[in-house]
């Protein structure tokens, strides 16, 4: 990432010369510098018109609608709909009223709900990893297995879960209370405060292949040597785990949790496949919130200024989490 | 190493209840697929009572599923496709040149990664709705439609996993390309994409997958001609009665080409984790 291609005939122009590829042998005829510096910007062209239709107007649009009352009768003309300011945001951080209390109350079951899928996701991901880290037999066999969950279409793999979770014909209750007999009735799973950990349990067995993918990429690139070194020193297979494993894998971990976090704090699949248009009280995640706050009251102003303030809720974490992961990162670089 | 026996218990313990978790609902897919209706509509049973084929045949009838099926096909391969082609060249330039803007680009493309699916999902409805209205193109309700709105997800991660793989292949490749002749575009295409294969084969996969398990564009942004598989199932609840049997049924045939397809390629998708994102 550091160098750039040094121009062929002047080695002497060297690799730091950042920005200048290209340019170190003079070159007789103009346009050929030209296409030289141009080109580039050729190959980006493609990718710079769709990113500006699909990321860049959009995310104009978006901040445009959260500053209008834009409800059903402006689909037609948003342009035409009410300028209200700051009016949908000042109704969505008042949280002694209903919009506001709905809307934090469904932002902390998305920390929570976030936190304990990540947390488990990344901790099986990682004992997965490990322990399958030297072969044995049916090792290759495992590994495929368990990245099903993974290769599964979210929306087959969640109805499927909720059929388990289904009370009267579900497996889940037919094992709790008919085989095990854990609970006196069969609980509601989909309705109700058991729902949060229904959620929690379809997102975990759904996203954690993700990070044992990238765990035992991450292992691959460990040198064997320094496993044999420190078996060499009478380091016991728990204690290369600790000091040899862990902190090597923490690059991979660094981007890992970042991007479960993202991913999970902004799932939309599995809340709606689960529960449909309106989750439960108990599992009502941030994104199922705002799409029913714009697709199903129709008000479209409030759901962009709501938005935009997971946006933004989003950027500050990133940012705090990069600079802490990389502060941590130097001395060991 | 030598693996002392708490090792190998623990790994035993653990990867057998790993297995278990992993596979219940794939057995539950499956055997439910095989019930009678009346079965699957009593209390559940791990061993079915009688095996049907029945609900394999009626899944076609129930719902218009062969047509739900033909539409995420066109919309994956289309949205995969467009995507990768688009980012092969972006992540050449990327990988390849410095000039001015280059880190405003990746930042920029790294970051949409992150947004949330609904931040795009309004604007976009209301775009293609006065796109529609004012020119005549229908893009709300079509496949070209939800073709372009699938690129907000798996462009930026294609550009990011190629311009990582990008990276890895070394540069005296397609320098030596361009002294014996090949032109920057001679270079990608006889040096770097065949190098790179298995990256955009990772690539490919990664994309087409999101696609063809994509919810919320989905539910949004069709209608009942161009509706794709991930709408589609819920055909299979009716006022009064789940079909689960057939609802199992349909989930496993939908799902049987995508993991067929990642089983087959997960030691390039493997391989492309490790060039890209893994660094």
């Amino acid at each position: 990432m550091t160098a750039t291609a040094p121009p062929r005939s002047t080695p002497e122009a060297g690799p730091s010369s950042g920005k200048s590829a290209g340019r170190g042998r003079l070159r007789p005829r103009v346009p050929d510098r030209l296409r030289r510096i141009g080109l580039p910007y050729l190959l980006l062209f493609p990718a710079l018109i769709l990113e500006l239709l699909i990321h860049l107007i959009p995310m104009v649009v978006g901040v445009v609608i959260s500053f209008k009352g834009l409800t059903q009768f402006f689909i037609r003309d948003w342009g035409s709909a009410p300028w209200t300011g700051l009016g949908n945001y000042r109704l969505a951080v008042k949280f002694n009223q209903p919009v506001g209390e709905a809307l934090l109350h469904s932002f902390w079951v998305t920390v929570f709900f976030t936190i304990l899928s990540v947390g488990f996701s990344w901790l099986i991901g990682t004992a997965a990893a490990i322990l399958m880290q030297d072969t044995f037999r049916g090792r290759a066999v495992l590994r495929a297995i368990f990245l099903v969950p993974y290769a599964l279409p979210v929306y087959a793999a969640v109805i499927t879960w909720t059929f388990m979770f289904q009370q009267d014909t579900g497996l889940v209750n037919h094992v709790l209370h008919d085989q095990l007999h854990l609970t006196s009735d069969k609980p509601f799973w989909l309705i109700g405060p058991n729902s949060f950990w229904a959620l929690v349990i379809v997102s975990v067995w759904k996203s954690w292949p993700f990070a044992f993918l990238c765990l035992m990429a991450g292992l691959q690139n460990i040198p064997r040597e320094l496993y044999e070194a420190a078996a060499m020193d009478g380091a016991g297979v728990w204690q290369q785990i600790r000091k040899i494993t862990m902190p090597s894998l923490r690059p991979v971990n660094q981007v890992l949790v970042l991007v479960l976090f993202l991913w999970t704090f902004n799932d939309f699949n599995t809340p709606y496949v689960m529960f449909g248009q309106s989750a439960p009280h108990a599992a009502d995640l941030i994104s199922i919130h705002i799409y029913q706050s714009s697709f199903i009251t129709w008000n479209f102003g409030s759901g962009s200024a709501m938005s935009v303030l997971l946006l933004l809720f989003l950027l500050l974490v990133t940012a705090i989490y990069l600079l802490f992961t990389s502060r941590k990162g130097e001395p060991d670089a | 190493m030598a693996s002392p026996k708490s090792f190998l218990w623990t790994r035993r313990v653990i990867l057998t209840l790993l297995l278990l978790f992993v596979l219940t609902p794939v057995y539950v897919m499956l055997s439910s697929s095989l019930k009678k209706l009346q079965d699957v509509q009593g209390s559940f049973r791990w061993i079915p009572s009688g095996i049907t084929f029945r609900p394999y045949i009626d899944i076609w009838k129930t719902v218009p599923l062969a047509h739900y099926f033909m539409n995420s096909l066109i919309v994956s391969v289309s949205a995969t496709l467009l995507s990768v082609a688009v980012a092969i060249f972006a992540a050449y330039g990327v990988s390849r040149y410095r000039f001015a803007g280059r880190r405003f680009f990746t930042v920029t493309v790294l970051s949409t990664q992150m947004f949330p699916g609904i931040l795009f999902l309004l604007p976009l409805f209301l775009i293609f709705v006065n796109i529609g209205n004012t020119t005549g193109i229908q893009l709300y309700g079509s496949r070209l439609g939800l073709i372009i709105t699938y690129l907000t997800f798996s462009l930026p991660f294609s550009i990011w996993m190629l311009v990582g793989y990008f990276d890895s292949i070394p540069r005296d490749l397609d320098e030596a390309a361009k002294v014996d002749g090949c032109g920057p575009f001679g270079a990608l295409f006889r040096v770097v994409v065949p190098a790179a294969i298995p990256g955009i084969v990772a690539v490919c996969v990664y994309a087409f997958m999101t696609a063809w398990g994509e919810v919320l564009f989905a539910s949004v942004m069709t209608n009942d001609s161009t509706r794709t598989l991930a709408v589609g199932l819920r055909g299979y609840a009716t006022q009064n009665d789940v079909y689960w049997n057939q609802v199992m049924a349909a989930s496993l045939v939908v799902s049987v080409p995508v993991v067929a397809g990642f089983l087959l390629l997960q030691r390039y998708l493997v391989a492309g984790l490790t060039a890209g994102a893994v660094k």
